[in-house]
């Protein structure tokens, strides 16, 4: 369970969270919707303690991910994040790029952190370019490439931050496709997207955020159909 | 054609001077390397602010001519501190201070030319940082900084001619006392040059080597 109370978090004078409370089970596929600056991304990267909060606290299966007594390299073994620029490794083949971590992080044996990596690629459908350097890649082969490679650390979360925004609109399918995928097979993930269609398929539930503050949160049918806040109808219309 | 008086012991001798750039050389390389690694990863590490002290010796090795560096470092070394050590110690340290200096600030620029959202990306897996630089960032530095690197390599050796300041015999110097002898400067100077070339080349070459074999990827 991931447990957010009240955070807080400013760059320099700009306030990009304003107070945010979500609380996400497992099991659950929670999407965040929202105009760009509303805070959405920068809330993943807090979720995992790459960016530090100003108050409040997140926890993580009842840990606080920004005490300091937390091991961050530990705890992100179990959360696993896509972002939107793809960041395969460029001097590692597709293969060496799933089995790095699993080697170094998780310590696993050569063998089995190979015979790992190339059910994940098989999974995401990259299984033929197992031996191919990433800079082969197509945009959405690289994003899959990198989904395969959080799945392989095991995580018992998964974070997608726009993971779509950066690829030709041809490209994005395949990619939302390996996201559906795995929300069927129950993985716990909060994805921030700005793909309506998609996030009213999967989602059990959808946040808009909007400002730093999140104004709106509720199943997919519920948010769509019958927004509350003015913010978030001006926002589906303008979306739509 | 040539009608030389230079002998095969001649050659020999311009041999010998040609291995003692060829040591001088990767002495120095090595340690101003190892250094040079050291001192960029530090630059990178604590920002502009912290090693400005750093940066400024760095910027003293790197602006003041070496032959004053050679000569300034062995009066000090063996006259004010009175040390018992020789010529060819002090032009080793000095050199490789020297090489250490030019070298940090191609460490630093490889660093920073590796893009950051790789490296978080990196984190995000659980790497930590010592993982990430050894895994990550040394990798992709490497390819970028190279031919930067190849090329100070080339430079510190052409440069290691001037350490006959400090008596050491290398291959210029040999060259020199030869000509003083055989007065036949031009031809001696083809011939120090060639060995020159012979050594450098080599170098270059295994440079272009790795740079296409990394292409590749």
């Amino acid at each position: 369970m991931i447990e957010i109370e009240n955070v807080r978090k400013s760059f320099g004078a700009l306030e990009v969270l304003k107070g945010i409370d979500l609380t996400v089970a497992k099991g659950e596929v929670l999407t965040v919707i929202g105009g760009s600056g509303s805070g959405k991304s920068t809330l993943l990267t807090c979720i995992n303690g790459l960016e530090p909060i100003d108050s409040g606290r997140i926890l993580v299966d009842g840990i606080e991910v920004h005490a300091r007594s937390t091991n961050l390299n530990q705890l992100r073994r179990k959360i696993g994040i896509v972002f939107q620029q793809y960041n395969a490794f460029p001097h590692l083949t597709v293969l060496e790029n799933v089995m790095l971590a699993q080697r170094k992080v998780l310590g696993r044996p050569k063998a089995e952190a190979e015979a790992e990596a190339v059910r994940q690629l098989n999974h995401v459908g990259l299984g033929d370019k197992l031996t191919v350097y990433p800079s082969r890649l197509s945009g959405g082969q690289q994003q899959r490439m990198a989904i395969a490679r959080a799945l392989a650390m095991s995580p018992d979360y998964m974070l997608f931050d726009e993971v779509t925004s950066a690829l030709d609109p041809q490209l994005v399918g395949e990619v939302l496709d390996t996201l559906r995928l795995l929300a069927s097979e129950g993985m716990t993930m909060i994805c921030v997207t700005h793909e309506m269609k998609f996030a009213r398929e999967v989602s059990d539930r959808v946040a808009f955020f909007h400002q730093g503050v999140m104004a709106e949160i509720a199943p997919p049918a519920q948010l769509f159909e019958a927004p509350e806040s003015p913010d978030l109808r001006k926002f589906l219309a303008a979306t739509h | 054609m040539f009608d030389t008086a230079l002998t095969t012991n001649d050659l020999i001798f311009l041999a010998r001077g040609a291995g003692v750039t060829l040591i001088v050389t990767a002495i120095a390389v090595f340690f101003g390397t190892v250094m040079g690694i050291v001192f960029g990863v530090f630059r990178y590490q604590v920002g502009p602010w912290w090693a400005a002290p750093l940066t400024f010796v760095l910027d003293i090795f790197r602006s003041i001519p070496l032959l004053i560096q050679l000569v300034l470092a062995n009066a000090f070394v063996t006259t004010v501190l009175g040390w018992r050590v020789s010529g060819f110690t002090v032009a080793c340290g000095v050199l490789s201070l020297y090489t250490a200096a030019y070298c940090a600030e191609i460490v630093r620029g490889g660093i920073e030319a590796v893009p950051p959202t790789l490296r978080r990306a990196a984190r995000s897996l659980g790497l930590s940082w010592g993982q990430d630089m050894t895994s990550i960032v040394m990798p992709l530095a490497v390819r970028i900084a190279l031919p930067s690197w190849i090329g100070l390599a080339l430079g510190v050796m052409k440069d290691s001619a001037l350490v006959y300041v400090v008596q050491v015999v290398e291959l210029l110097k040999s060259a020199q006392i030869l000509i003083t002898r055989l007065q036949e400067p031009l031809f001696l100077l083809i011939v120090c040059g060639s060995f020159y070339f012979l050594i450098s080349f080599p170098i270059a070459r295994f440079g272009g080597y790795l740079e296409r074999k990394w292409s590749r990827d």
